[in-house]
């Protein structure tokens, strides 16, 4: 009875510290314009839109979904709104393919976006009180205890913080484009919340990303190859409580096995070609490696040290350059999962995996409570 | 298109509407979450997929929905989603979540606090993204706008507003979750002052705090927790134009064209609760709706005039008319939910005792 939904159409957005030549309906219809072009309709063909982004407080627009209506085309149509903090743009994304697979809807156009440059990030990531740690300041600790636990010597960080750069080169889109970016300029970077440097740190960018998405007839009919959604899964737990295991959080392990297991992969080391993970601070790649068991516990800075992560080694991970290039907060999932689909439908332009055929797209947020991800392959149903 | 899999309310919970609920919103949803585990036996792991609906913006900080998490009791860890508007359309993304076949049970929660803020204020937000400040057109403004369109089309008059608000106060003294409730009549409403002419303070909803949350499962597990499940035969929503002055204010075409979709002329609708937040909004949706006023008694709870937790109160709706179904008291009713000012988007859900498949039509 379940449908089989595909990305069959993809749209972004030039990412920038800030896209003050558009407004907020502006954004989204550039984003939205390039998505159904992509896919070879126009926004009337659309049955059902769902947006995406992190707080409202962000912008200052209260259920934005109001306003952008009129820019998406969608009078006289569904649109509904998600969020669920930093993982919101990969919730977003598989909100819009139970929209397909449950048979309701045939087209849903998936969009996100944030414009932070209108309001101040960090005061909004702090709950909205000033005097705030920010996302920073709640995972440096975590990533500290990552550290002690599993030895793995302080370069990893700046290894990842100049392999995401080096990737964001290659994307056109990417916000950050440091040309000089090495290990030392990383390292002597000001020191923001120990153990994190500036440049291990993601940026504040205003952008928005949209996905159609087809049922089976839709993705065999399109002029540009469908990425197949093959499998999604998300997990939430409690911010605190004591015991809770703020490095290796349980929602994340039962997450990537509960993906796992309805894609039916055994081995996501060799069995997934590429992966956009959200990794927002340097340490979180070898930090979600082993959170969701994709290595061994204790191997995921060896996977990063080995330089099997960069673009041309054996597991890719951000060859579009990651949130580490572009964060646009609320469509950083989204950018995740869509990039993951560019990967498998050979559309990643200079930053292209050769013959990648499975790929996983993931986003967290909150207190790294909140997991939402998805497996998209070239194939309608790969086996391993 | 038809849903494969025929879904049904279970179980129901809400908490009083109050006018100030000093206690944490988490602590609103935890008394619903453990009235329905109590009410229908099941334990925390048979829920298959929850999602909520609330807002950051009533609660005055962004990230707000997060500790509501805790009054979901997510741990371990669930399977759980979260949308930024009336939790009526988190029923709608649990619904199509049921079609999918692996999942047969959903927790479906609404929560909202409009005691701490000036919601008169906070929801201007809604009406200026341009300027991206607290200076759009606020809500009550709106309606006295829509109020004073009907009235100038001859379409209802100020009498007409303050008989909705009499009959919702009169009906909300059985409503033991009502916040205002009394026996009130319409000469003495309409002695009051003006507050945005031509409405008066009657004709706006109260403020208050309070939460909400059923349990909607599919098939055979339906019929396993619920003597008389309240099956849903259709569930639409649409959206219009975010600009007034582009509508037609005395009508809801969004309303009627979810209404249709939604299978609401498929058959007799015994009982109707919809979220009329202001009394002229009762007059357009009873005609959006297509309702039958001899036939179809509407919002007997008392409606979002006797209460309002924002949020919540459209699933609220949805409650209401399922509850009257589970007690036999009603055969067949729809439920009604908005978003945005003069009803910009609408949400028409139809619930029946009897068990059929689902009728939506793409």
């Amino acid at each position: 009875m379940r449908r089989q939904s595909a990305v069959v159409g993809i749209g972004q957005t030039k990412y920038k510290r800030a896209r003050d030549d558009l407004s907020l309906e502006g954004l989204v219809r550039e984003a939205a314009h390039r998505a159904v072009e992509d896919a070879g309709i126009t926004l009337a063909d659309v049955d059902a839109f769902v947006i995406g982004k992190a707080p409202d407080a962000l912008e200052g627009v209260m259920m934005p979904e109001l306003s952008l209506a009129d820019a998406l085309g969608a009078i006289g149509k569904p649109i509904h709104r998600v969020h669920t903090a930093g993982s919101v743009g990969a919730a977003t994304a598989i909100s819009g393919s139970i929209m397909i697979e449950s048979g309701r809807y045939d087209r849903v156009l998936v969009l996100c976006y944030e414009k932070q440059s209108e309001g101040n990030a960090t005061w909004a990531l702090s709950g909205g009180r000033s005097g705030g740690q920010g996302a920073g300041g709640t995972f440096a600790p975590w990533i500290r205890s990552y550290i002690q636990r599993s030895g793995a010597p302080e370069h990893i960080g700046w290894k990842v913080a100049v392999k995401d750069r080096r990737h964001a080169l290659r994307n056109p889109n990417a916000h950050l484009r440091i040309d000089d970016i090495s290990i030392e300029k990383v390292k002597e970077s000001p020191m923001l919340w120990d153990p994190l440097h500036f440049l291990e740190s993601c940026p504040s960018s205003d952008g928005a990303a949209a996905i159609v998405l087809g049922n089976e007839e839709v993705a065999t009919k399109g002029p540009n190859p469908p990425a197949w959604v093959v499998a999604h899964a998300k997990r939430s737990e409690l911010s605190s409580f004591p015991g809770r295991d703020t490095v290796k959080p349980q929602a994340g392990i039962d997450c990537a096995r509960a993906l796992f297991e309805e894609a039916g992969i055994t081995r996501p080391l060799e069995q997934i070609d590429c992966a956009e993970l959200y990794v927002p601070f340097s340490w979180y790649e070898p930090m979600w490696l082993e959170g969701h068991e994709i290595t061994p516990g204790g191997d995921g800075w060896k996977l990063t040290d080995s330089g099997a992560t960069e673009l041309g080694g054996s597991f890719p991970i951000n060859p579009s350059g990651g949130v580490l290039s572009s964060n646009p907060i609320g469509a950083s999932g989204l950018i995740r999962c869509l990039e993951a689909a560019n990967q498998v439908r050979g559309t990643a332009g200079d930053y292209q995996v050769d013959g990648a055929r499975v790929a996983l797209g993931h986003a967290y947020g909150g207190a790294a409570q909140y997991f939402a991800m998805w497996i998209v392959s070239s194939e309608r149903q790969p086996t391993f | 298109m038809a849903m494969d899999r025929p879904v049904a309310v279970v179980a129901v919970a809400q908490t009083p509407s109050y006018r100030r609920y000093d206690d944490g919103e988490p602590v609103l949803i935890m008394t619903c979450v453990n009235d329905l585990l109590a009410r229908t036996g099941l334990a925390r792991d048979e829920i298959g997929f929850t999602v909520a609906g609330s807002c950051d913006y009533l609660s005055g900080m962004p990230f707000a929905f997060v500790q509501n998490l805790d009054g979901m009791g997510a741990w371990p860890p669930i399977y759980e989603s979260h949308v930024e508007m009336d939790a009526a359309w988190a029923l709608a993304e649990a619904y199509l979540r049921l079609q999918l076949g692996d999942v047969d049970v959903a927790l479906v929660v609404g929560s909202g606090k409009s005691s701490p803020g000036r919601p008169r204020e906070v929801f201007s937000l809604q009406t200026d993204p341009y300027l991206m400040a607290p200076l759009g057109i606020d809500p009550p403004s709106l309606a006295g706008l829509q109020a004073r369109t009907l009235v100038d089309a001859g379409t209802a008059t100020e009498r007409d507003f303050a008989e909705v608000v009499a009959r919702s106060r009169r009906a909300a003294l059985d409503n033991p979750n009502a916040q205002v409730k009394q026996e009130v009549s319409v000469d003495d409403l309409l002695a009051a002052p003006y507050f945005a002419a031509p409405l008066r303070a009657h004709d706006l909803p109260p403020i208050s705090d309070g939460a909400a949350a059923l349990i909607v499962a599919a098939g055979d597990r339906a019929a396993e927790l619920a003597q008389r499940p309240a099956w849903v035969h259709g569930l639409d929503h649409r959206i219009e134009s975010h600009h007034p002055g582009l509508r037609d204010l005395t009508a809801s075409p969004s309303t009627a064209l979810a209404a249709e979709h939604a299978g609401v002329h498929d058959g007799p609708i015994d009982v109707a609760e919809v979220m009329a937040c202001f009394s002229p909004e009762e007059l357009v949706l009873r005609a959006a709706l297509g309702l039958d006023d001899g036939a179809t008694e509407v919002n007997p709870s008392g409606g979002p005039l006797a209460g309002n937790p924002m949020m919540a109160t459209g699933l609220v709706r949805v409650i209401e008319v399922a509850q009257r179904i589970f007690d036999g008291e009603a055969g067949r009713g729809v439920a009604h939910a908005s978003s945005g000012p003069c009803l910009q988007q609408n949400l028409v859900c139809v619930l029946t005792g009897e068990r059929t498949m689902s009728a939506e039509r793409a």
